[in-house]
């Protein structure tokens, strides 16, 4: 099948069920790329591995995804865009991922301080048991695609539960400094997990079609699993959060620009090129 | 330089990789509890590849007796797998005396 | 990845040895060195073997786990999803090559932390091709191909040092690290197949500069190394840093003619009567200056490190809080 060779940003034509898509591809592949940058600077050799397999895990999900997303836009068009070209060619509005993932974790900008490794632990937490709560729903999608990538990528998400669930304990009950640090990346956090949870037409429409689970669906076993974590970790709930974030919309937080600068510059520098 | 009993201890890693074989030992990570210890194993040492079996052992906990020449070992701690700086802590409830 | 050869590291020692006991220990030791025995962690060994190998073996995983720096500086900017998974693995392949060699200097009566000290100190050395910073994505896949492939070299005969644990670990690494090779190899080769001229002028940017630093990775001429006859015996160091570096050359100028680069050097020439290339001078007097700390990127390597390493303290210090809390739980119970 011919790839179209891109090298502009893409005009796309985001229908509800490829938008659908894009928040799963989207969430995982800017995921993947915070973690990136923890690359040579984990607190311990060990972890530094399991981050970056971690971050390998996401982008090969993002990148099935990105595939699907691709050949869903361009029904009746002869040259579907690629996972590249999703991923390297998109306008900022056009990237419907969570906003949680955008915000810092490891490094600070000159606009804003960086998180650190409670923001990373607790954020790969809150977004294992979300990416579980999804891929169980999407086993059964009318995709059958969707459904394929969805059951590797659920033992993938158990396994990265598991992980991030034991460090939020042991952080959350370790020191005093590190209970001190898992409260302050709690409430960080817990504003943006509103819009894990937030049906809009797009979720309604797929899962009328079947193409997978609504977003509201996936609350109540998430806070089950994330409540208890988060307990034994003595780490108390957070309020509900009082705002929305907008990221699976296209209204990004200003994290976004920047992580797109960085992740888009070789292709936008080398236009038409081969890699 | 940091504390040799606050490091995070050695552990001794087995992997299995298949049914029907044994288990063989493959090397040593640093990991605070034996939880984290099988997690770093599978990430480390068999790259999380399914149907292997891992076990982990505290290398202090390891009793080894193996060198060739019986008559030529001085070692005095020679029930341990090697001389490591922290093979030797003190138990946990006395660390804090 | 490997590192260019030790050869700055203790000289031989020669002590008077102390008695009819160590003279026969240190005797039956070299016997079985002669043999081709390995020897194990518990096993009898002269306090030299013991400390060169310490010095050795956690110098080369301090070079894996600094080399995981220059390339992560690229992993955020991969041009491609798939080129982004490949370097990603790479990285994590090298970290888990820091860590079996770490494991292997352990079993020697060192400690992680130790090791660590000695390097964030300056005391430790760590391969000093890592002092050269990535300067476009054309250096990742040149590292790939030189700096790996150079490494690749060093390597295989360690899989047969004497000292087993050394050893098995090499065996682990060298199979691990051929994909290394192969995919640096294959990202140049693609820009330079099928890429645009500013992808091919990149790929030739790269190339000019880690050229000469990748052959300074086989250490200085055979006549200024300090290695010794029994280092080589023991399987620890190599006899020719020269005759690998040859081998390098003669390899790499035949890869180079496959991508279509010109390696920077006027004076390489095949020479039919050496059956070899003949190849320019080594600018021995920046190998120095670089080894001795004044590359380009020596001082932000090692920052990075000692940051990454103090930042985690308290990550590191609250798992244990844990772990002691969870130990007097159960013992309480």
């Amino acid at each position: 099948m011919n790839m179209a060779v891109v090298t502009e940003t893409l005009q796309l034509r985001l229908t509800p069920p490829v938008r659908y898509v894009l928040r799963w591809a989207d969430t995982a592949l800017i995921h993947a790329q915070r973690l990136a940058e923890w690359c040579g600077h984990g607190p311990v050799l060990e972890e530094d591995i399991a981050l970056t397999n971690m971050a390998l895990d996401l982008v090969g999900q993002a990148r099935g995804l990105l595939t699907l997303a691709g050949q869903l836009e361009a029904q009746g068009r002869a040259t579907p865009f690629d996972e590249d070209a999703l991923a390297f060619w998109r306008d900022e509005r056009d990237y419907l991922n969570l906003t949680l993932v955008e915000q810092p974790m490891r490094r600070s900008s000159a606009h804003s301080p960086g998180g650190d490794f409670a923001d990373t632990v607790l954020r790969n937490l809150l977004l294992a048991s979300w990416f579980k709560q999804g891929w169980k729903g999407l086993l059964t999608s009318s995709d059958a695609e969707l459904a394929a990538v969805a059951a590797k990528a659920l033992k993938e998400a158990r396994y990265h539960q598991q992980h991030a669930a034991d460090w939020v304990v042991r952080l959350g009950d370790g020191s005093d400094e590190s209970q001190q640090r898992m409260r302050a990346a709690l409430l960080r956090a817990w504003p943006y997990t509103a819009e894990m949870f937030v049906d809009d037409a797009v979720d309604t429409a797929a899962a009328a079609s079947g193409l997978g689970p609504a977003r509201s669906a996936l609350r109540a076993a998430w806070l089950a699993e994330v409540g208890q974590v988060l307990d034994e970790a003595t780490l108390a709930l957070p309020a509900d959060p009082q705002s929305v974030s907008t990221g699976t919309q296209g209204v990004h937080s200003e994290h976004m620009g920047f992580i797109l600068a960085e992740m888009q510059s070789l292709q936008r520098r080398f236009p038409g090129g081969v890699w | 330089m940091s504390d040799a009993k606050q490091e995070w201890p050695l552990w001794e890693v087995f992997v299995r990789p298949k049914a029907g074989l044994d288990h063989k030992h493959c090397g040593s990570l640093h990991a605070s509890d034996a939880k984290m210890a099988i997690q770093m194993a599978r990430e480390v040492y068999t790259r999380r590849q399914e149907g292997t079996s891992v076990w982990v052992v505290r290398s202090s906990d390891i009793t080894a007796s193996d060198p060739a020449d019986k008559d030529m070992y001085f070692d005095p701690m020679e029930d341990k797998v090697y001389r490591h700086p922290t093979f030797y802590e003190l138990p946990d409830s006395v660390n804090h005396m | 990845m490997y590192t260019q050869a030790m050869d700055t590291g203790p000289k031989e020692e020669r002590k008077a040895v102390r008695s009819a006991a160590e003279a026969e220990l240190e005797a039956r030791f070299e016997s079985h060195i002669d043999e081709g025995d390995f020897i194990e962690a518990k096993d009898w060994m002269p306090e030299h073997y013991r400390k060169t190998l310490v010095r050795q073996i956690s110098q080369h995983a301090h070079s894996e786990i600094v080399g995981m720096l220059p390339e992560g500086n690229w992993v955020t900017r991969a041009p491609t999803l798939k080129r982004k998974a490949i370097l990603l693995a790479k990285i994590q392949d090298e970290g888990g090559h820091g860590l079996y060699l770490y494991a292997a200097a352990e079993t020697l009566g060192t400690s992680r932390d130790q090791m660590i000290d000695a390097l964030h100190s300056g005391r430790a050395k760590y391969s000093s091709i890592f002092n050269y910073p990535t300067l476009s994505w054309a250096d990742i896949g040149v590292i790939g191909w030189l700096v790996d492939g150079a490494a690749i070299m060093n390597q295989v005969p360690l899989t047969r040092c004497s000292y087993a644990p050394y050893a098995r670990a090499m065996v682990r690494i060298c199979r691990e690290e051929s994909f290394h090779q192969r995919q640096g190899f294959d990202a140049l080769n693609v820009m330079m197949r099928e890429g645009t001229a500013a992808q091919k002028a990149m790929v030739q940017d790269a190339v000019d500069r880690w050229w000469w630093p990748s052959l300074m990775m086989f250490g200085p001429p055979d006549g200024e190394s300090t290695h010794g006859a029994q280092s080589a015996r023991w399987g620890i160091k190599r006899i020719s840093n020269d005759d690998l570096r040859q081998k390098f050359v003669d390899a790499t100028t035949d890869q180079a003619k496959v991508l279509g680069v010109t390696p920077p050097d006027p004076l390489l020439k095949w020479n039919d009567d050496r059956g070899h290339y003949d190849f320019g001078p080594i600018d021995w007097a920046e190998f120095w200056r670089v080894v001795g700390g004044h590359g380009p990127c020596n001082r932000e390597r090692l920052d990075a490190r000692i940051k990454a390493w103090d930042d985690g303290a308290w990550v590191r210090d609250a798992a244990m809080a844990y772990a002691r809390k969870q130990t007097m739980k159960k013992e309480a119970a």
